[in-house]
């Protein structure tokens, strides 16, 4: 017993530090962190047919994790970055922001692309099947959980962060829940090289 | 003559002062039911298609007993629950609160945008900023407070 208990200590330790050590090379601001994140997908699109992860290099992008039934986080994280697309205007034309819900049970296309129409149009919602989100999610360390209510139905916990990628489709640091508009606004004209 | 005149500014100072003190504890928001106080609940649009919204507000209890609010109802909303919301690292978690939210004698408690809120679910028509909706809120010792949300823009707070 106290064995296995050393063990799961060793893991969480061997966790924490992981986690760290990300978290510093994000803060750096490393053009090459060490720990991958992102892969190659291909999800259905509110824009019709699928979006290919391979298609995306060539241009920086940005993604957030989300769904439909969020109140707070989810609505006002598009309101920001679609506010910056507004703002950045042409000079951000080819930057694509991508909406992607993890809750596929209730978030189908059609859905997505009614919600996903209250945004600048260079916003695109999509949509993994209920079988691609766990691999989906593990590959962008994406922390997702259902939770129930007391009516029967659920909610979701959901990481809260925008992902972002370079024009070689490599990742490129974060925008945190709630960061201060000059910081958001800072990161994405570095992305965008304004 | 001089005591007229000081007579006549005595008293547009009283009057002054007693329409200073009249006006600063009024606000048109403010609702009573007991020793429970209402201030300015508000929600903000939603996106279309969305099904959900949050509302806010700040409690306060002049009493010297701790009351609690134990549930909400809502015309927009077949199924309203109270939530908190809290950020873990960057993971956002929701949490139900069953038990309600305890408002401590002589205290206020502010339901606010990333924490307390009255969370409405399924709603058929998601209000739009301007608009405004009827709820009742219970309080276990209070009772009942009917209270008017008011609708704001979709960027609210972070414009006001």
């Amino acid at each position: 017993m106290r064995r296995l208990q050393f063990a799961v200590l060793g893991v969480a330790a061997l966790a924490a530090a992981l986690l760290g050590y990300l978290f510093y090379i994000q803060s750096q601001g490393s053009s090459s962190p060490l720990v991958q994140i992102g892969g190659d997908f291909t999800l259905a699109s509110s824009k019709g047919g699928a979006v290919q992860s391979r298609s995306l290099t060539g241009k920086p992008y940005a993604l957030f994790f989300g769904f439909t039934h969020c109140p707070e986080v989810c609505p006002t994280t598009l309101y920001e970055m679609s506010g910056a697309l507004t703002a950045f205007g042409g000079a951000a034309k080819d930057f694509r922001v991508f909406f992607i819900t993890v809750d596929p049970e209730r978030d189908t296309v059609e859905k997505m692309r009614d919600y996903i129409a209250n945004f600048d149009p260079r916003m695109e919602a999509l949509v993994p099947t209920i079988e691609q989100l766990p691999k989906l999610a593990s590959d962008f360390r994406v922390h997702y959980a259902k939770v129930p209510t007391s009516d029967g139905s659920y909610t979701m916990d959901h990481t809260a962060s925008v992902y972002l990628f370079d024009a070689e489709g490599r990742f490129a640091g974060t925008i945190a829940f709630g960061e201060a508009p000059e910081l958001r606004e800072g990161k994405l004209r570095k992305l965008l090289g304004l | 003559m001089v005591l007229i005149r000081s007579l006549t500014r005595a008293f547009c100072s009283a009057v002054l002062l007693s329409s200073v003190l009249a006006a600063a504890p009024v606000h048109a928001h403010d609702i009573k039911v007991g020793s429970i106080v209402i201030e300015h609940p508000w929600s903000r649009q939603s996106p279309m298609a969305a099904d959900v919204a949050a509302g806010f507000m700040i409690i306060t209890n002049t009493g010297s007993e701790d009351d609690r609010l134990v549930r909400a109802t809502a015309t927009i909303s077949s199924n309203v629950q109270l939530h908190d919301m809290k950020m873990d690292g960057d993971v956002m978690k929701m949490v139900e609160l069953p038990d309600g939210i305890v408002i401590p004698a002589g205290a206020s408690v502010e339901l606010k945008p990333r924490s307390l809120h009255v969370m409405f679910l399924d709603i058929v028509t998601p209000p739009k900023e301007g608009d405004t909706f009827a709820a009742k809120l219970v309080f276990e010792k209070a009772g009942t407070a009917e209270i008017e949300f008011e609708v704001l823009n979709p960027n609210a707070p972070m414009d006001q």
